[in-house]
């Protein structure tokens, strides 16, 4: 259960999450100009994606292709006619005072994911997935709080202006904020495996909103939401959905009633602050982009999409479940070296002992460059060999032509005698530590083995040593 | 010695090829006709003095972007803007060697019936300076008329082209949406937008219509044409099945004297073997212009948007951005732009848009197929391009609605996306009558050819009476 606990009763989160991913194609989504970061403010611009007097969109065909097939991993149906519109609102990032984005006929609705969870696979339903236009970048100089109002001087810098991106809208299906921290983290890994964005959420190419209400447990029904912004890691955005959900029972249970807002959320001091009432709904006077004509498809040209599209994440995970476990699992495919893990396995590694060293010692590494074979002899020794040694192996675990031969040819320094002499002067120079560990702070066992590894120049085997400080301080 | 007044632009092409003249010495004499009646006429916002090719000149609506040279639309909210870039209209007519001779006059974003919209003063008629040349291609036509351009651009979204043509005594298409590049042209409402030429006879109009037609990969409302363009050669209309329409042709505000000499163009067409019959658009004259007026408003408001004077145009300093920009605009746009503004702002509002905009879309597609079906039957629909002569100026400009009535005949068809040729035919109280043929989509070849029969036959004098 995913309730919040309170003094009257129990509540439930509601969340639906708005994702934004910017696509990594070559050219903007309506004109030539290069699209991506690089090159000095202003610099990838020209009279379409400037809004001059005359100039017209021309769509990108990756950018639809892209769409489209991210829509198909989500299990999206493909709309056989999709349609642009023109959104309005005054603003400078905003060069042709209205953005071209899919409205009413997106290409590509009612999706789902799947997310492996303990118990049992959670489904979060996609709503749609749109093709729209980026804004412009807009740094506000002096005044209030980096707003327009009240700034000296306003910069704006229209590089990221007109970059193809895709909106993804999941139904209010999540009801806890580890849930919506699963669910990104797979849907991230979805879109980098299908190699159409990056999804960093640091460059601002992956962007998540968040929808927040909250309910009696068990009620279905659907309260005033509010929307989380500003948000850029899946921690900070678990954070806000707690402070947010928080918020909100505190109103329920105090008689009060939520009004819908934005928020924006700062991770530091995990302040919400509103950003501007929504009760005067905004009016973006949609209709249809008269500049460009409906997008249709090819129903062969779906298909061969199809075709494309790699194993899903979410099977994978339920895959390695069987011979790991779910989180093990979770944590490989997720980033990304699961494929490295079952090579490494087809060479002969042990799968606990593989699993523990991939996901802990090689996270963000490229591991398409990775010899498996080399890896699994380094998984067998990984115990006999000094640590320096085995460090250094893991890093140049990636170069071309790597051997783990040399590595393999030093052993660590496992002799309980040699490494007893060494704990010993460490556990007499940190008498306090030593105290407050046999005061209960267990957590400075590692303290320890990296002080005597220290000492040995990382030759120490730290299996070994860390028998040794347990017997030694009797635990 | 040159005769702009007389000259077309195929005998200038001939006189070019065998070196009679040079292209320095023929735009020489178009300046110089430029320098004798433009300070009347009011033609040109701006002429240009090096003819750039070896062709014939050509003057372009100040609408169509022109690399270099400044564009204003006829707007305060331009002025001083020099684009980056051509309009594909501008640059096929230079890859085909024709320098630009200056850019005409315009109502403002070519909202008007007669120029008089213009922030920079109205263009008068050649016939008759007291009067309007039609709008808003008013510069184009009227310079045309006037021997101030052999030929020209001009740009129609509910008649600017026809009318103005029709008001001036000369030739003017407006062609098949989709066939023109509007890459390049200011844009007023672009479900409408579509650029043509104007010309003295219906040979250069044809020729012309041939060098800017065609696919543009950068305007992706475009295709590529399904037959050559012909240039027009025979006399006779055998087997041309030409539709009146009833309501078209007896609708209230015709004048007598247009009446007539469209009947008669109307006899001649059948004297030259077309079989001429009834027909009847009734939903398309009725609710042609009120849909028209919910559709190009909506779309001008969204295309007018862009300017704020934060990147091109002139600019209203004041305190913070949203100030600026509601300065700038309200100094920057005048009345007839601000007018539609508020009226396509409103028709696309929240709750608004499905009676209005959608409504108003809905009916397009009603008279697309009353259209279609009266196609079924004819190859070309006749009517008056104006139900009136030109008029005073300031006579209309005060009464918006008289205004837009200006354009009770030509806008059905603009909404439908067909193409429409205006020639002359004839003069009633000394002003030139306009005739209005309307052909199903892509029927341009068949356009030329019953107007250049029509034309002969008819053996209009396009040059204004007074300049002869």
């Amino acid at each position: 259960m995913t309730g919040v606990g309170s003094g009257k009763g129990e509540w439930e989160p509601v969340v639906g999450l708005e994702i934004h991913v910017q696509l990594k194609t070559r050219s903007k989504m309506f004109c030539r100009c290069a699209s991506g970061f690089g090159g000095g403010p202003n610099t990838q611009t020209c009279p379409v994606c400037l809004g001059f007097p005359g100039a017209l969109p021309v769509p990108n065909r990756t950018a639809i292709e892209w769409t489209i097939k991210l829509g198909l991993a989500l299990d999206c149906e493909i709309a056989k006619r999709a349609v642009f519109a023109r959104k309005h609102y005054v603003y400078p990032d905003l060069p042709k005072g209205y953005q071209i984005s899919q409205y009413d006929l997106p290409s590509c609705i009612n999706g789902k994911m799947l997310v492996p969870g303990s118990g049992g696979d959670r489904e979060i339903g996609i709503v749609r997935a749109h093709l729209e236009e980026d804004a412009a970048k807009t740094t506000h100089v002096g005044g209030r709080t980096g707003r327009i109002g009240g700034a000296d001087y306003s910069l704006v810098d229209f590089n990221r202006g007109g970059t193809p991106l895709v909106e993804i809208v999941t139904g209010p299906d999540i009801h806890s904020s580890d849930d919506a921290r699963r669910f990104l983290q797979l849907l991230r890994q979805t879109i980098v495996e299908l190699g159409v964005s990056d999804a960093e959420m640091e460059k601002g190419t992956l962007r998540v909103d968040a929808n927040v209400s909250v309910r009696p447990s068990g009620s279905g029904e659907l309260r005033t939401r509010c929307e989380l912004k500003n948000m850029n890691s899946f921690r900070f955005i678990a954070q806000g959905i707690d402070a947010e959900v928080a918020r909100q029972v505190a109103i329920y249970e105090s008689g009060g009633e939520v009004v819908q807002e934005t928020y924006d959320f700062d991770a530091a001091t995990g302040a919400l602050t509103p950003r501007r009432s929504k009760e005067e709904a905004d009016d973006y006077r949609y209709f249809p982009e008269p500049d460009l004509v409906p997008v249709e498809p090819p129903a062969d040209l779906v298909e061969r999409l199809r075709a494309e599209l790699p194993e899903s994440p979410a099977r994978r995970i339920r895959r390695l479940e069987q011979e790991l476990d779910l989180d093990r699992a979770t944590v490989l495919v997720t980033g990304g070296l699961d494929r490295l893990y079952e090579a490494t396995v087809a060479a002969g590694a042990e799968r606990l002992a593989a699993a523990n060293l991939i996901a802990n010692r090689l996270a963000g590494a490229d591991s398409a460059r990775i010899d498996a074979a080399e890896l699994a002899k380094l998984v067998a020794a990984r115990d006999g060999l000094p640590r320096a040694a085995l460090d250094e192996a893991l890093q140049k675990l990636g170069e071309p032509g790597f051997s783990a031969a040399p590595y393999l040819a030093q052993e660590a320094v496992s002799d309980a005698d040699e490494l007893g002499l060494v704990v010993d002067r460490v556990l007499e120079t940190h008498t306090g530590q030593v105290a407050a560990y046999q005061a209960g702070k267990g957590g400075l066992l590692g303290f320890f083995v990296g002080q005597v590894m220290k000492e040995t120049s990382g030759k120490a085997n730290p299996r070994i040593v860390s028998e040794l400080v347990r017997e030694k301080l009797g635990a | 010695m040159i005769d702009t007044l007389r000259l077309t632009a195929e005998e200038a092409t001939g006189m070019l090829a065998r070196k009679e003249v040079s292209a320095a010495e023929l735009h020489g004499a178009y300046l110089e006709a430029i320098a004798a009646r433009d300070p009347e006429l009011h033609c040109y916002l701006r002429t240009v003095d090096e003819p750039e090719g070896e062709g014939v000149p050509i003057a372009l609506k100040d609408v169509i972007s022109t690399k270099g040279i400044e564009t204003t639309a006829a707007s305060k909210i331009l002025a001083g803007y020099v684009p980056v870039f051509d309009a594909t209209v501008a640059a096929r007519c230079k890859a085909a060697g024709m320098p630009t001779l200056g850019k005409t006059n315009t109502d403002e974003f070519a909202m008007g019936s007669s120029t008089e919209n213009s922030a920079f003063g109205p263009s008068r008629n050649p016939w008759d300076p007291s009067r309007v040349p039609g709008g808003s291609g008013g510069g184009s036509a009227a310079a045309v008329s006037a021997g101030l351009a052999p030929w020209a651009l001009g740009s129609d979204t509910g008649g600017s082209i026809k009318q103005p043509s029709a008001l001036c005594g000369n030739v003017g298409l407006r062609p098949t949406y989709g066939t023109v590049s509007r890459y390049g042209i200011v844009a007023f409402a672009s479900s409408l937008d579509q650029v043509g030429p104007v010309a003295r006879n219906v040979r250069d109009c044809a020729l012309l219509y041939s060098i800017i037609a065609g696919q543009d990969e950068c305007d992706s409302t475009t295709v590529e044409l399904p037959e050559p363009v012909r240039l027009p050669e025979g006399d006779d209309l055998t087997g041309v099945r030409i539709g009146v329409p009833k309501e078209m042709n007896e609708a209230a505000g015709i004048e007598p004297g247009v009446a007539e000499s469209v009947r008669r163009a109307i006899d001649l067409a059948a004297e030259l073997g077309a079989e001429v019959g009834e027909c009847a658009l009734p939903h398309s004259v009725e609710y042609g212009l009120p849909c028209y007026y919910l559709v190009a408003p909506a779309e001008a408001a969204s295309n007018l948007a862009r300017y704020e004077g934060v990147r091109y145009g002139p600019r209203v300093d004041a305190e913070g951005y949203y100030s600026m920009v509601e300065r700038t605009r309200d100094a920057g746009f005048g009345d007839e732009p601000k007018r539609r503004i508020m009226l396509g702002t409103y028709a696309l509002s929240a709750g608004y848009y499905e009676a209005y905009y959608g409504q108003a879309q809905k009916v397009r597609t009603v008279i697309a197929r009353e259209h279609a079906a009266a196609f079924e039957r004819f190859d070309v629909l006749v009517s008056p391009t104006s139900p009136t002569v030109a008029f005073k100026l300031g006579e209309r400009a005060a009464n918006p609605l008289a205004m837009y009535l200006s354009d009770l005949l030509t806008i059905p068809s603009c909404m439908a996306g067909l193409p429409g040729l205006n020639i002359p035919c004839g003069l009633s109280e000394g002003l030139p009558v306009g005739l209005q043929l309307i052909g199903p989509q892509f029927s341009e070849n068949a356009l030329f050819r019953t107007g250049y029969a029509l034309e002969r036959a008819l053996a209009f004098d396009p040059v204004p009476e007074r300049l002869r």
